[in-house]
């Protein structure tokens, strides 16, 4: 009997430690010194939250550059993550990409790469490989009637290198590549 | 596609960090261990004594095996009915903006003994079942004590070798005291703000609404970003190898898991205090090689599974046209990180995922399966890992004993009967859970009607989370719906079995070593530190490792590797 008492004590001290001490003191911390980021680094345009940077968003308009598939439903709900789960050998995962394969043939993107058919994990990337960004600057290009340069310009300008040149990979965050190319053409 | 000069150095600096960051961490473990009350920073150290105090706790009093565990189980189980209350009560209870209703019965057992027994399996979806209240007070809190009971049992299984004649083997207020408030908090809090700085969230605001670039649904539908106290609960699953994730798909969210250079602080945490208490061993019994030769024994494992973990993922699929796998992967992260974290999060009892495991490749889904199968004892969980090895270590030196007909020592101490019985527990109750498990699984309908992807890949992903629940991991294939009552029982009580019935007997070694005498070490006694003793350790892992489980992998990964190869039927 006697551990159990001495259990009931420490734990209550404990949770009052780690559950609700260590919790509060991090977001002080964090909303004092980081504050965009601690509350979700959100993009606001003319006052309104578009979304933020590190989530992705559906983009189906041939003026768009399209992300990765998304598992969740409906597609890119940040508040419901999932990925596919589908296995290597799943017919579904097979009828997905080729589905996702013709779709984009459809909308004039000729040589799609194999990334923009998989499924994200999270169902939230933000993020294209720099080479899934460029078999789009084509049609994309042609359908907002502007030059491919200025479209593979704006790729590049958008390309996060990797961190420290070796950590992750190279990307391009599809969001902030949309809006930067919607900003060009209203200048 | 194939791994450039950059994803090689990825790996690289990615050991280096782990092995000079574990080396410090070791040292300072063992001074935190080893000092009287009171090591340590002074305002640790004043929080600590607040703590006894508080509890009306001396922790200078010794205990014996028996009493350590006691206070262990009667510790576990005020936490059980704790958690257990608060998820059902969570809709009464304030900090749930989203209003979400009390976790269902079945689900709080099974979250439950899942955080209590430090495996963090993941029944539940985490943004859309549990309040802010339950993840914090609740979940946080077993993410450190749970992982703190760990490194409490390893200390005291290390006191029994390093004492001689002694009944007791320390106070287990005082280790479970220790290792949260000098280890594990300041860890979390520095990780965390370091994860909120590359972008984790970390507030209590309602979930926003907001309008995407292109609208697709009907406007009343509401578009909404999930948000919470993310990062304080990352930082902590990550380094008391718990791995249950503040969102539903873990580390892969990007609000778990925002850039590469999170992703490596994520990954370093996984195994720095696994590999920190190997040092920390070494330091304790004072030889330090006895602590590198576990360490490269685990790591000679590791290094061989990740290889063929990240040639499977960058083979093409041949049944698809893919070059590469990127199913279920973040573009940020790529193979190379995805698969680093994948073999790290099954050496290690962690289980948090940056990618979907279920869709790996098949060998490369073997891979983190065969690190669970092990025992969970490459690097292993925060305690349990090492202590693990420590029993294998044990067998290894009574198996060459019986091959050399010397009486088998180990690190001074004589290894008789009591101990090769209780090592036996410890190595086969994981495979019988496991095993037994899968076998119930796959021949009832409710556990059949849990898996999504059919035949061979389904089998797996039953075998996957028994293999994970069995050994304490918390991973997942998680296309299978495990959120039913079924699976929610059945892993439940494969957790609570491996955990507790392993923990029990490692104790009761420690409590039996200590009583020994120390013999010196004589021309008969068989060294534990040189390239043939860990050889001999490895091999005796991997056979009996292989043994138990090569015929169920054969009917899963094995066979769908094959089928992918050559052709299916």
């Amino acid at each position: 009997m006697k551990e159990l008492f001495d259990s009931l004590k420490i734990f209550l001290i404990l949770t009052l430690i780690t559950g609700i001490a260590y919790p509060l003191l991090v977001t002080g911390l964090a909303q004092a010194f980081f504050n965009d980021k601690a509350n979700g680094s959100l993009v606001i345009q003319k006052g309104k939250i578009i979304g933020s940077k590190l989530l992705g968003q559906n983009f189906s308009a041939p003026k768009y550059f399209t992300a990765r598939q998304s598992a969740t439903t409906p597609a890119y709900n940040a508040a419901a993550s999932s990925g596919s789960n589908l296995g290597p050998l799943s017919e579904k995962l097979k009828v997905n990409i080729e589905q996702k394969y013709q779709d984009l043939k459809r909308s004039g993107i000729q040589n799609p790469d194999s990334l923009l058919l998989t499924t994200s994990a999270s169902g939230l990337d933000p993020d294209i490989s720099p080479a899934a960004a460029k078999c789009q600057a084509e049609s994309v290009a042609n359908a907002r009637h502007i030059p491919v340069q200025t479209v593979l310009d704006l790729i590049a300008r958008n390309t996060k290198p990797r961190q420290f040149g070796f950590l992750g990979e190279e990307v391009v965050n599809v969001l902030l590549l949309n809006l930067d190319l919607d900003q060009s053409q209203n200048r | 596609m194939s791994m450039t000069f950059a994803e090689y150095a990825q790996l690289i600096v990615y050991f280096a960090l782990l092995l000079s960051g574990g080396f410090a961490l070791g040292k300072y473990m063992t001074y935190i261990f080893e000092g009287e009350a009171g090591a340590g920073l002074p305002l640790l150290k004043q929080l600590e004594q607040l703590t006894y105090k508080a509890g009306g706790i001396d922790p200078r009093i010794e205990m014996t095996w028996v009493t350590y565990s006691r206070s262990l189980m009667g510790f576990s189980l005020i936490s059980f009915v704790a958690l257990y209350a608060l998820q059902r009560m969570q809709n009464l209870l304030p900090f749930n903006p989203e209003s979400l209703q009390a976790v269902s019965a079945d689900s709080a057992f099974n979250t439950t003994i899942s955080f209590i027994s430090n495996t963090n399996w993941q029944g539940y979806s985490g943004e859309t079942t549990l309040s802010y209240l339950s993840q914090m007070l609740g979940l946080t809190v077993q993410n450190f004590v749970s992982a703190a009971v760990g490194i409490s049992v390893l200390v005291a299984l290390i006191r029994g070798i390093v004492r001689h004649q002694s009944n007791t083997i320390g106070n287990f207020w005082s280790d479970l005291t220790r290792s949260i408030i000098h280890i594990l908090l300041p860890l979390s809090v520095v990780l965390a703000l370091m994860l909120v700085w590359q972008g984790a969230i970390q507030n209590f605001n309602a979930y926003v609404e907001y309008t995407p670039l292109e609208q697709h649904q009907d406007p009343k539908d509401k578009y909404k970003i999930a948000m919470g106290p993310a990062a304080s609960q990352i930082a902590i699953k990550q380094l008391g190898t718990n791995g249950g994730g503040f969102f539903n798909v873990n580390s892969s969210h990007p609000y778990e898991n925002p850039t590469s250079l999170s992703n490596l602080f994520e990954t370093l945490a996984i195994l720095i205090i696994p590999v920190g208490l190997c040092f920390t061993f070494g330091f304790m019994v004072k030889r330090l090689k006895e602590g590198l030769a576990l360490l490269w024994a685990m790591s000679f494992i590791f290094f061989i599974l990740l290889a063929l973990g990240l040639w499977a993922e960058f083979t093409p699929n041949s049944a698809m046209p893919l070059s590469g796998n990127m199913e279920g992967k973040e573009t940020r992260f790529g193979i190379t990180s995805s698969m680093l974290w994948a073999t790290c999060t099954t050496a290690a009892s962690n289980g948090s995922v940056n990618c979907m495991h279920d869709s790996l490749t098949p060998l490369g889904g073997l891979v983190p399966m065969v690190l669970m199968q092990l025992g969970e004892i490459i690097y292993g969980g925060v305690g349990s890992g090492l202590y693990g090895m420590i029993i294998f270590a044990i067998v290894a030196v009574f198996v060459a004993g019986l091959m050399v007909g010397r009486t088998p020592e180990y690190l001074g101490k004589k290894i008789e009967a009591f101990e090769i019985k209780m090592s036996t527990l410890v190595l086969l109750i994981p495979p019988f859970v496991v095993l037994i498990g899968t076998a119930i699984a796959v021949s009832i309908e409710a556990g059949k009607a849990g898996v999504l992807n059919q035949s061979v890949h389904g089998f797996s992903e039953i075998l996957y989370a028994f293999s994970s629940a069995g050994n304490n991991n918390g991973s997942a294939f998680a296309g299978l719906s495990a959120n039913t009552p079924f699976y929610n029982y059945a892993l439940g009580v494969a957790m609570f079995i491996s955990r507790y019935w392993l923990a029990l007997p490692v104790l009761a070694i420690a409590g039996s070593l200590a009583q020994k005498k120390l013999i010196p070490a004589s021309n008969g006694t068989i060294p534990t530190t040189g390239p043939l003793f860990i050889g001999f350790l490895i091999s005796i892992v991997l056979i009996v490792g292989a043994l138990t489980f090569i015929p169920a992998l054969a009917l899963g990964p094995i066979v769908e590797h094959l089928q992918m190869t050559f052709g299916a039927k």
